[in-house]
């Protein structure tokens, strides 16, 4: 009996292993179904199937919000051999817990050190580098390029020249900015446009790192400067009960003419019947002349997990997917931006600008949600939506968000 | 082996013997099992798991990542604001949702006469309750809604003016804003309970209703002859003899008011910051949501409000276990 137990066992060892020489299998798992992002990420498989013929590519693809609690689980129970995640914090409990694994490696024997240069920083914690990316995109000011033309103004290039150019929009019944606040992230894009301009990048990833307080002076320079744009510039109303969609309607009316948002949001004025005429795109103005200009740009990025079964295609996979012939097709068909520099871009007017100014950053935040660890990043944004609400609250705001920070950094 | 084939039938088995006795727990079994495994042992679970910190993730072998901190997470609850504006607003669903019971009676005795259709009357006032929670929040979210609401259009009609905006659509100057319910920290745990009272009153209406079919009518007879009316005759009368209608329709708004979830999850995600949140929705917030994954301090706040609801449940069942005993 023990004996038969034994050459079983090693039987199926030698046919897993004959198996395996003939068609490895790599398991890939991908968030996003969404009918661009699913079909870039299909065509990138079809090309990684052409030129590896021997590896069997087995794909599953999950809604967004799905994935990121199944992740949870597959990571430990069952584990792709590359699955997509985000960089930034929002990997550092994945990372903690040793269930990715770390690829120098790929990075190095590919040259993505100096390619993806920008985003190393991100993609790296404890001295080591987590995975790689495959598309970003830009955020920035968004604004009715007709209104502008119609009360003859220019891109604001700095703080004052905003603010005028707002005063102009009210003095003409334009209300300048709309959002909508009730998924809180929104107001979070803003927080982090005023705070890199006011005080930087490193100021950025300071604060969202626990190292200084909220309730330090540079930070509540930032809500001085918010405040500023509240009372000289103004919101929507009713922004906390509205959506980022439900917040394009004043935008797609002529109410509102400017919003800071991502450029995964251009689809969605161009849904509500905006013409590409109608709509343009400029980098959040200078406060300060003295600090570099930093974007934000969040990624997307693959990982491998640490109970990976083929690690080394799941390797070849990650190379290939941060080539530039790669990039460049795959953020063409998705409308973002390659993040590895030797990439080509398609030729929409959204994407070249964003392409220009990302290039151009002194850094690359991620933002505020991605940066910040969960707990602080809810307890954040509750904050800032509650500022926007009612700007008065300031103090109470930043030492609520202080104890938060005393408590999910210790 | 040899004596039990000596003696045929000396004895019924064991399980003939103890039938009735056996039978109701063979029933049970089944439902016990279940109910072990999916509510009495995840209870323990979460108490246990409250004592600990943990983000819900497992290491490359499979382990808990949790780590024992006692009752820290109670200590933190105690100086978290959060908690406590969920725990006021808890109690605002539990008096408020109360008005769902005499207004179901009132309703109930409106409906409880013979018109023609009055089947078709009393379906139409039980419809909210047979629509999904999730579908009355929605509603009455837009009903809120400031702009295209039905609080939106009539404002409109009252304080504002159409004008035309600069690239010649159509907008609307207003002497004073329009109300904007959701968005408002004062008001919006009010609109989201009165949302929530629709669907509870039509519960209660039918509850009373075949209360109503139960009434004596001797009795109502004999109060007519003896000069009751009105008030008097509802108050003296009828109401004690819908005692046990008046027990069932506390007992479900009240577990109904600690369970509110939908309607707040759909109408502002406890926003705006937390202000409309209640224990069951911060326990979701910090336990599952995407900006949660503290699973321990989540248990926590889900054992505060298993607590409030085994104080109200003991309280139920006793009163039942009393009114048993008493015979009724």
């Amino acid at each position: 009996m023990f004996l038969n137990v034994k050459t079983a066992v090693a039987a199926i060892a030698l046919t897993a292993m004959a198996g395996s020489a003939f068609a490895r299998d790599l398991v890939i798992n991908f968030d996003d179904l969404n009918p661009g992002p699913k079909k870039g990420f299909e065509d990138a498989v079809e090309l990684f199937k052409s030129e590896n013929p021997d590896i069997n590519v087995i794909v599953n693809i999950n809604d967004r919000e799905a994935h990121k609690t199944a992740i949870r689980n597959f990571l430990t129970a069952d584990a792709p051999d590359v699955t997509s995640w985000y960089p930034g914090n929002r990997m550092a409990p994945f990372v903690d817990a040793g269930l990715f694994q770390p690829i120098d490696d790929v990075w190095e024997e590919n040259g993505f050190v100096e390619d993806l240069a920008a985003i190393k920083p991100t993609m790296s914690r404890d001295g080591k580098i987590w995975g790689v990316p495959y598309s970003y995109y830009q955020w920035g000011i968004y604004y009715r390029k007709d209104i502008f033309d119609l009360l003859e103004l220019e891109e604001p290039q700095t703080w004052d020249e905003l603010l005028a150019a707002c005063g102009k929009m009210k003095e003409n019944g334009v209300t300048p900015f709309t959002i909508g606040t009730k998924f809180l992230w929104t107001a979070a894009g803003v927080f982090d446009y005023l705070n890199l301009r006011t005080n930087g990048y490193d100021v950025h990833n300071a604060l969202t790192a626990g190292e200084i307080k909220y309730t330090d002076d540079r930070i509540r320079a930032t809500f001085a400067n918010w405040e500023t744009l509240i009372s000289e510039c103004g919101f929507v109303e009713n922004h906390a009960s509205m959506s980022w969609q439900d917040a394009i309607a004043p935008f797609a009316n002529g109410d509102a003419a400017m919003y800071v948002m991502g450029n995964f949001s251009v689809d969605g004025y161009k849904n509500a019947g905006l013409t590409e005429d109608q709509i343009d795109f400029m980098p959040f103005p200078t406060i300060d002349a003295s600090i570099p200009g930093a974007e934000e740009a969040p990624a997307d990025a693959f990982f491998i997990p640490a109970n990976a079964k083929n690690v080394e295609d799941a390797k070849k996979f990650l190379a290939f997917v941060a080539r530039p012939d790669v990039q460049t097709e795959w953020n063409k068909t998705i409308g973002q931006l390659p993040i590895n520099s030797k990439a080509g871009i398609s030729d929409d007017k959204f994407i070249q600008e964003g392409f220009a100014l990302l290039n151009g950053a002194a850094g690359l935040a991620q933002f505020y949600d991605r940066d910040a660890p969960a707990a602080m990043a809810k307890a954040g944004m509750e904050g800032f939506q509650e500022f926007m609400l009612d700007p008065s609250k300031v103090d109470a705001i930043l030492e609520r968000l202080d104890t938060v920070q005393e408590e999910v950094y210790k | 082996m040899t004596d039990a084939v000596n003696v045929p039938s000396a004895k019924p088995s064991w399980l003939k013997r103890n039938k009735l006795a056996v039978a109701p727990w063979i029933f049970l079994i089944p439902a016990l099992i279940f109910f072990a495994i999916y509510v009495v042992f995840p209870i323990f679970e979460s108490l246990w798991l409250s004592l600990y910190e943990w983000n819900g993730l497992y290491d490359v072998d499979g382990n808990s990542t949790a780590v024992w901190v006692g009752f820290d997470n109670y200590v933190k609850l105690w100086d978290d604001p959060n908690f406590w504006v969920s725990l006021r607003n808890n109690i605002a669903w539990l008096i408020l949702y109360m008005l769902a019971v005499p207004l179901g009676l009132f309703i109930a005795l409106f409906l409880n006469q013979t018109v023609t259709g009055m089947r078709f009357y009393k379906s139409m006032f039980f419809f909210p309750f047979v629509i999904s929670q999730v579908v009355v929040g929605l509603i009455f979210g837009w009903f809120y809604n400031p702009d295209f609401g039905v609080v939106g259009t009539i404002w409109k009609a009252i304080f504002c003016e159409e004008t035309v905006n600069i690239v010649g659509n159509v907008a609307f100057s207003c002497s004073r804003p329009a109300p904007d319910i959701l968005s408002s920290p004062e008001w919006a745990t009010y609109g989201i309970i009165a949302a929530g009272l629709w669907p509870q009153i039509a519960y209660c209406m039918i509850l009373y209703l075949t209360g109503l079919n139960n009434v004596a009518a001797d009795q109502i007879e004999a109060a007519r002859l003896d000069g009751a009316k009105g008030w008097k005759m509802l108050w003296y009368v009828v109401v004690p003899q819908l005692k046990p209608a008046t027990f069932i329709a506390v007992v479900v708004t009240v577990i109904g008011a600690l369970r509110s979830f939908d309607m707040i999850a759909i109408m502002t995600q406890g926003g705006p910051f937390g202000s409309t949140n209640v224990l069951s929705h911060y326990m979701y917030e910090v336990a599952i949501s995407e900006y949660g994954e503290r699973y321990g301090y989540g248990s926590s706040v889900a054992t505060v409000l298993f607590g409030i609801m085994l104080f109200f449940i003991s309280y139920f069942l006793w009163r039942m276990y009393q009114d048993e005993r008493g015979g009724r």
